[in-house]
């Protein structure tokens, strides 16, 4: 015990330097972040008119307090564009996490009924795919949607259509990107779960006279619902906030709001409209977080 | 009773696991074929050809920002690396001290921060310290964001050590530090490696943050295939993207290795 003890205060001290940087350069950017967003838009370099200046004050600081502009979020609770990217990016996260969860689901289940020996292989396979460039896969996807790419080559031949199919730029080849992108995230934590399940239980349940239907819906998958969670979340959370994939694959109709904030930003040089796009972004992750947060916690004093 | 699941997979297990192993790979595997099709046109099959190889090799820009990419991801891996695992060893083994809830929340927060929103902040920082953007401020971005994944897999083999063997080690006159560098980092050192891996490979993969934090004339890779792949397919990105894919899966077989000489068990050999 007490050579924990010593031992601690060590490394408490390693944590110093990875800290400060952690403060540095994510805790202070998000106060320019929040400032900027409170600040009037202008055409200058960089495009905005600072709020503080830090260099007088005090005094200032409370006097450009009574400047704090609150214009930025009120276009963007007025404006049509950014409440349909707003409500575009709920809609398209919710029906990705459902699609994800229908197709990571059997993939999982199937993996946690592989023989024991192919189970760490089975989990690489679905991890690798991870590590390979998330752009390099949104382009292998292009080329094969593309007007004479592969897929319209192959139904033309099985004369399933009589003319090519245009699939990019449409809402499908957005949500195929989206799903083909998260399924390892969907797949993991679910495996997770029904790999840890005790066969035995199954055994009782047939025993007990279900059918391995009645098995499933009855005891493996009411069990498996924090993984379920889990999986769903890890989805929801980062596809709210996707840029590269409605981008690439999506037509130019509607946008996500992470594209609102890219095109404010990069194209239109509104900076502070953008960064409070970006503060609207983080609200909206706030409610999932928590619950995911929640879950973690359940699951950890559940397992105990 | 093991020998009772082996037999249990239903032909629905099978098709789902197959179905959904083809449906992650074979873009990736169409894709490394068509990078070495002579043919223009990607329908057109014109035989087996390097040609998109030179042609990349000999595209000045192109080169220039994959070698820009991959200096970034080193430097940024290896600084992430080194102070992820500290943050590692002062989560795990630091037991309380102040301010802790905001370091892990600092860390945990970027792994689920949408891009955009690490990007532009990470820029606003940038032009208030007036920075001139290129190499260093990339660099710096990565490494906010890997360090944390490598905070991640370092720390979640540290809480699975025995701790006894540091005990052991201090009882026989190690100090803290002689027993940390001498028994815990040879035993930790596989995660440390895949971390610094996983960090190269986010680094060289990223194209949004990058975007915010770079300055003109100093793109990296993904900058420049993200912009050409907005107007359209070319066969040349089609052989970049298989050169990426190479060297990641060389990356991961050498991990693989590495972790199987160090003869640390198998759940640590799994990459992530």
């Amino acid at each position: 015990m007490s050579t924990r003890r010593i031992f601690a205060r060590p490394a408490r001290y390693a944590a110093i330097a990875p800290y400060l940087w952690m403060v540095l350069f994510f805790l202070v950017p998000f106060g320019f972040v929040l400032k900027i967003s409170l600040s009037q838009t202008a055409i200058a370099q960089p495009p905005y008119v600072p709020v503080f200046d830090f260099s007088e004050g005090w005094s200032a600081i409370n006097a450009a307090f009574a400047q704090l502009s609150f214009d930025n979020f009120r276009l963007l609770a007025s404006d049509s564009l950014y409440i349909s990217s707003y409500l575009r990016s709920v809609v398209v996260a919710v029906t990705s996490t459902l699609i994800l969860l229908l197709i990571g689901y059997p993939i999982a289940y199937g993996m946690a009924r592989l023989p024991q020996r192919w189970q760490p292989i089975a989990m690489m396979l679905v991890i690798v795919p991870f590590w390979t460039s998330f752009l390099i896969r949104i382009y292998a996807w292009i080329n094969i949607l593309q007007h004479d790419g592969l897929l319209n080559k192959i139904l033309l031949t099985l004369h399933l259509v009589s003319s090519p199919v245009v699939w990019l730029s449409t809402d499908t080849a957005m949500y195929l990107g989206i799903v083909y992108s998260y399924l390892p995230f969907m797949i993991l934590p679910l495996y997770a779960t029904l790999s840890k399940m005790d066969p035995s239980l199954l055994e009782a349940a047939s025993d007990l006279g279900s059918s391995p239907r009645q098995a499933f819906w009855l005891v493996t998958f009411p069990l498996s619902l924090p993984g379920v969670g889990a999986g769903a979340l890890l989805c929801f959370i980062p596809i709210i906030g996707e840029f590269v994939i409605p981008d690439l694959l999506a037509g130019s109709g509607s946008m996500m709001i992470g594209q609102t904030l890219w095109l404010e930003f990069f194209t239109n040089k509104d900076w502070p409209v953008a960064a409070a796009a970006a503060v609207a972004l983080l609200v909206l992750l706030v409610p999932p977080l928590l619950l995911y947060d929640r879950l973690q916690r359940g699951t950890l004093e559940g397992g105990r | 009773m093991m020998a009772r699941r082996v037999g249990r997979m239903s032909p629905f297990n099978i098709t789902a696991l197959a179905l959904g192993m083809a449906f992650l790979y074979l873009p990736i595997v169409i894709l490394v074929i068509y990078s070495f099709n002579a043919s223009r046109l990607v329908t057109v099959w014109g035989g087996w050809s390097l040609r998109w190889y030179h042609e990349f090799l000999n595209d000045r820009a192109m080169l220039d920002a994959a070698w820009m990419s991959l200096r970034v991801a080193a430097v940024s891996a290896t600084i992430a690396t080194l102070l992820g695992t500290l943050a590692a060893v002062g989560l795990v083994r630091g037991e309380r001290f102040r301010g802790r809830t905001l370091f892990s929340g600092m860390l945990y927060a970027p792994l689920v921060m949408p891009e955009v929103i690490s990007g532009l902040s990470l820029l606003l920082l940038f032009v208030a310290l007036n920075a001139e953007r290129g190499f260093w401020t990339v660099t710096i971005a990565h490494t906010t964001l890997t360090m944390c994944f490598v905070t991640v897999v370092v720390q979640s083999r540290l809480a699975s050590l025995d701790r006894s063997l540091e005990e052991a080690a201090m009882d026989l006159g190690c100090d803290p530090v002689q027993a940390f560098v001498r028994v815990t980092l040879p035993l930790i050192l596989p995660a440390i490696a895949a971390g610094w891996m996983l960090a190269f490979t986010l680094s060289l993969d990223d194209v949004v943050i990058a975007s915010f934090t770079t300055g003109p004339g100093s793109a990296t890779l993904p900058i420049r295939i993200y912009s050409e792949v907005r107007l359209g397919v070319k066969p040349e990105i089609n052989a970049i993207c298989t050169m990426v894919i190479a060297l990641i899966a060389v990356l991961i077989v050498i991990a693989s290795l590495a972790s199987k000489l160090s003869g640390a068990r198998g759940e640590s050999a799994a990459p992530l």
